[in-house]
C-alpha cells in the first residue's frame, strides 16, 4: 500500500493512499470539530466545521471530503479558520430552534459539544425561530425538525448501511428539510425497518426515541463504522 | 377627586407585581388591588411539543418550585400512558416533594418574611432583609439558610441537580435512592429538626405578643379552603383526592378527582391583572373565593400523619382556630407563616419515615408504555398550593392544548381581599393630596402578599424578579403618589 506524506500544522504525518485530510489531521493528533462526518458513512462536507487551509494556496477545504495527497501542507488552527468555525456553529443555532434546557439530547449532543469546543457563548446572528414541525407518527421514534442541522447522517446511514433509504433531503435554502419517503409522515413509510440507526447517528436531539425525556437520549454513533467493518471484513460468526 | 396609591414593585416575593390603593373623593381608602403584570405564555408554546417533554419544559416556569411542575407533569404523563408508576417510584416522588416543600417554606419563612417580624415592621427597610437578619441573629439566619440547603440537597441527591432536574418522568422516576443519599439525609435530619423547633418556639412567642394585630388583620376573613387529603383525611402532598372545607369546618366537597376540576373550578378574568381569578364554581364569582397552600392544607386535613406534626397541628388550631368553627379552622392569612413551619415538621418527619424504606433502593421504578389516552389531568401540592396540569394530545402524543392552574392564581381573590383589609386597618385617616405614604404601611401591605408566598413567575408562567410598586390614585384615576422599589 502506498503512503502519502504531508504536514499538518507543520507536523509531518504519513497516511495510506485513499485517506482523507481529516484522517491525516487525526493522525497528527490534532482535534478538529465535525458534525456531518461520521466514520463508516460517506463524506458530504456539509457542515464546514472541518475546514482546513492549504498552506500554499490559502484555499479552504473540508478535511473530511478532501483526499490527502503527497507533499500537502495544511493548517488547522488559523485565526480565520477559528472565526469561520465559530460563525458556522452560531449559524446552526440561529437557524433552528435549539433549546438545550429540555432537549432529549442535552448532555449528549454533538452540536452542544462543538459549541463549547469553538468557544461559542452566544450567537451574533439573529435567531430565526423557524416554524417547523415534529413528526411523531412512527410508533417508536420521532423527528423534531426544529433541532435538525441537515447533516444528512440519517439519510446516509439509512441508505448506505441499512439499505432502506427512508430519508431524503427536500427543498432549498431556509425551506430545506429532511423528509421521510416521498415527504410522508414517517410512520407511513413502508420502507422503514424501525432499525433505529438514524436515531443512533443523529448528532442532536432531532431524531429520538419517543419515550426519551429531557437529557435521556443515548446515541450509538460508532454503530455505522462497526457495521461497515464487520460487513466488509466478514466478521459475522455465521459467515 | 378620588386617587390611587401604587406600590410597585412588590418586594421579597417571587415574580413581578404591583398594588394599587384607591382613595375616594374624601381621600379615604375605598379599595385595594393586587396586580400581576407579567405574561409568559407557556401554555401556548407547549403546543406541538411531545408530551414527554412537558416535565422538562414546565419545570422551567419556576426556579423555586420546579419540582411541583415536574411532578404534576409526570403524573399527567402517567395518565397519558395509562400506567401506574411502581410503588417505589411513587414513594420516591413523595420524598422529592417533601424535600421541595421543606426548602421552599424555609425560603419563604427565613429569607423573605421573617425580617418583617423578627426585625420589626418599622425597622430600617434597607436592612429589613435576610442580610439584616444575619447581622441581628446570625445563628438563626445560618440555621434557616441551612434548612433550605437541606431540602435543596435532598433534591440534588435524588434528581441529580438542585434546580430543574428532570428526574420524575411519565411512568415513574429515573433513579432510585442511593445508600450515600440515605446516609447524608439521616445525618442532617436532626439539625433540620432543631432549626424548625427553634423557629416554631420563636414564632409562637411573637404570636403571643407583637404579632397579635397582624394575626387578626392580615387577611382574616371567611372563605373556602382547598387541598389534597389522603385516606382518612390525612395531610397529603402528592396523591389523594381534593377536599373543600368552609370556614365553619364543614366539608363542602370531598373525594373530588383532579380529572373533573373544570366542573368545580371556574376562572374569572379582570382587565387589570394578568393573573386569572379561580373560584369554586358552585358558589359563583367572586363568592366562590377559596384559599390553597399551607394554611388550606392544614385546614382541610384531619391529621398530619406523624407525631410531632400532629401535636403542632393541634396547637396551631388551638391558638388560631376560630370560635365559629370550634377551633377547627384558621381563617387568618397571617397564619400561612405558622402553617409553613408546621408543614416543615411534617416534611422532615415524612422524609425520616421514607428514607429508611429499603424498597426505595430498587431498580423497579419506571413503567413504560405507549400513548394510551388523549387527555389527562395531573395534580400535586406545590409549596403554595394545589397545582393542576391538564394536557390534550393528538394520536402521536403531540400537545394540542395545555391548561395550567397554579396555586398562586387560586389565592388571587384572597390576596386582593387581604391587601384591602390591611390597607383599611392601617389607613384610617384621609390621605392629603401629594402626601407621602409611610414606609411601614407600604411594608405591611406588601407583607400581606408575602403571607401567601406568591410565585408570580408560576402563576402567570411569567419571568423575572419581584419588585413592588404602590400607586395612590384619586377618584378620577389620576396618580396622586407612588412608591417604587426593585
Amino acid at each position: 500500500m502506498s503512503v502519502h506524506t504531508l504536514t499538518v500544522d507543520g507536523m509531518e504525518v504519513a497516511v495510506p493512499e485513499g485517506a482523507t485530510l481529516l484522517d491525516a489531521v487525526r493522525a497528527a493528533g490534532v482535534e478538529l470539530p465535525t458534525l456531518c462526518h461520521l466514520d463508516g458513512l460517506s463524506p458530504v462536507g456539509a457542515c464546514r466545521l472541518c475546514l482546513v487551509e492549504m498552506e500554499t494556496s490559502g484555499h479552504l477545504q473540508p478535511a473530511c471530503a478532501t483526499a490527502a495527497g503527497e507533499g500537502m501542507a495544511v493548517l488547522t488552527q488559523t485565526p480565520q479558520l477559528q472565526h469561520y468555525r465559530r460563525m458556522a456553529v452560531e449559524l446552526f443555532f440561529a437557524e433552528g430552534n435549539h433549546v438545550c434546557a429540555f432537549c432529549v439530547a442535552n448532555g449528549n449532543c454533538e452540536l452542544q459539544d462543538v459549541a463549547v469546543a469553538v468557544g461559542m457563548d452566544h450567537s451574533r446572528f439573529p435567531y430565526q425561530y423557524p416554524n417547523r414541525r415534529v413528526d411523531a407518527s412512527h410508533p417508536r421514534f420521532a423527528i423534531d425538525h426544529h433541532r435538525c442541522i441537515l447533516c444528512t447522517r440519517c439519510v446516509r446511514v439509512c441508505d448506505e448501511i441499512e439499505g432502506a433509504h427512508v430519508w431524503d433531503v427536500a427543498n432549498r435554502g431556509g425551506e430545506c428539510s429532511i423528509i421521510a419517503g416521498l415527504d410522508q409522515p414517517w410512520g407511513e413509510v413502508q420502507a422503514c425497518t424501525s432499525c433505529g440507526k438514524c436515531v443512533d447517528v443523529c448528532p442532536t436531539g432531532a431524531i429520538f426515541r419517543k419515550d426519551d425525556t429531557t437529557a435521556e437520549k443515548e446515541a450509538n454513533r460508532e454503530r455505522p463504522q462497526l457495521l461497515r467493518s464487520a460487513r466488509e471484513q466478514h466478521q459475522w460468526q455465521n459467515q | 377627586m378620588t386617587r390611587t396609591i401604587t406600590i410597585d414593585p412588590v418586594t421579597r416575593i417571587e415574580g413581578h407585581a404591583k398594588i394599587t390603593l384607591h382613595l375616594d373623593e374624601a381621600g379615604r381608602l375605598a379599595d385595594a388591588r393586587f396586580h400581576v403584570v407579567e405574561y409568559r405564555g407557556f401554555e401556548t408554546f407547549c403546543e406541538g411539543r411531545p408530551f414527554t417533554e412537558m416535565a422538562g419544559i414546565t419545570a422551567r416556569i419556576c426556579g423555586i418550585c420546579p419540582v411541583s411542575h415536574l411532578l404534576a407533569a409526570a403524573k399527567t404523563g402517567d395518565k397519558l400512558l395509562a400506567v401506574q408508576p411502581p410503588p417505589a417510584a411513587r414513594k420516591l416522588r413523595r420524598l422529592l416533594n417533601l424535600a421541595q416543600l421543606c426548602q421552599s417554606h424555609a425560603l419563604s419563612f427565613f429569607h423573605l418574611s421573617s425580617p418583617d417580624f423578627l426585625l420589626g415592621w418599622e425597622s430600617d427597610p434597607a436592612r429589613r432583609n435576610v442580610f439584616g437578619l444575619m447581622a441581628a441573629d446570625p445563628d438563626l439566619a445560618r440555621a434557616g439558610i441551612r434548612l433550605r440547603q437541606f431540602g435543596q440537597q435532598v433534591l440534588e441527591l435524588l434528581g441529580g441537580r438542585k434546580i430543574h432536574s428532570a428526574w420524575a418522568v411519565p411512568g415513574g422516576v429515573r433513579t432510585p435512592l442511593s445508600a450515600e443519599a440515605r446516609e447524608w439525609i439521616l445525618e442532617r435530619l436532626p439539625e433540620a429538626k432543631a432549626t424548625v423547633a427553634t423557629a416554631l418556639q420563636l414564632y409562637k412567642q411573637l404570636l403571643d405578643g407583637p404579632l397579635q394585630r397582624e394575626q387578626s388583620t392580615f387577611g382574616d376573613f371567611p372563605s373556602l379552603f382547598m387541598g389534597l387529603v389522603g385516606p382518612g383525611g390525612r395531610w397529603e402532598c402528592i396523591d389523594g383526592l381534593i377536599r373543600f372545607i368552609d370556614s365553619d369546618g364543614r366539608i363542602v366537597a370531598d373525594d373530588l378527582s383532579e380529572d373533573d376540576y373544570a366542573s368545580y373550578l371556574g376562572e374569572a378574568v379582570e382587565s387589570w391583572s394578568y393573573l386569572k381569578f379561580p373560584y369554586y364554581k358552585p358558589l359563583g364569582y367572586p363568592e366562590g373565593i377559596y384559599r390553597v397552600g399551607p394554611l388550606a392544607r392544614l385546614n382541610v386535613c384531619e391529621s398530619m400523619g406523624s407525631d410531632w406534626a400532629d401535636a403542632e397541628l393541634a396547637e396551631f388550631r388551638q391558638r388560631s382556630g376560630t370560635a365559629e368553627s370550634g377551633g377547627r379552622i384558621v381563617t387568618s392569612s397571617f397564619a400561612f407563616h405558622h402553617a409553613r413551619l408546621v408543614e416543615i415538621v411534617a416534611c422532615l418527619e415524612g422524609i425520616e419515615q421514607l428514607v429508611v424504606d429499603d424498597s426505595l433502593m430498587t431498580d423497579r421504578i419506571r413503567a413504560r408504555a405507549d400513548l394510551n389516552a388523549n387527555e389527562a389531568v395531573g395534580v400535586s401540592e406545590a409549596p403554595r398550593g394545589t397545582l393542576f396540569h391538564h394536557y390534550c394530545v393528538d394520536d402521536d402524543g403531540l400537545i394540542t392544548r395545555v391548561n395550567l392552574i397554579i396555586a398562586t392564581g387560586q389565592n388571587n381573590l384572597a390576596m386582593n381581599r387581604t391587601v384591602a383589609q390591611i390597607a383599611r386597618e392601617f389607613i384610617t385617616e384621609p390621605v392629603a393630596d401629594g402626601a407621602e405614604i409611610p414606609e411601614p404601611l407600604l411594608n405591611r401591605v406588601e407583607a400581606g402578599i408575602r403571607c401567601f408566598d406568591p410565585c408570580l413567575s408560576c402563576s402567570t408562567h411569567a419571568a423575572g424578579q419581584m419588585p413592588l410598586h404602590i400607586e395612590l390614585r384619586d377618584a378620577a384615576g389620576g396618580l396622586v403618589a407612588e412608591r417604587l422599589r426593585g
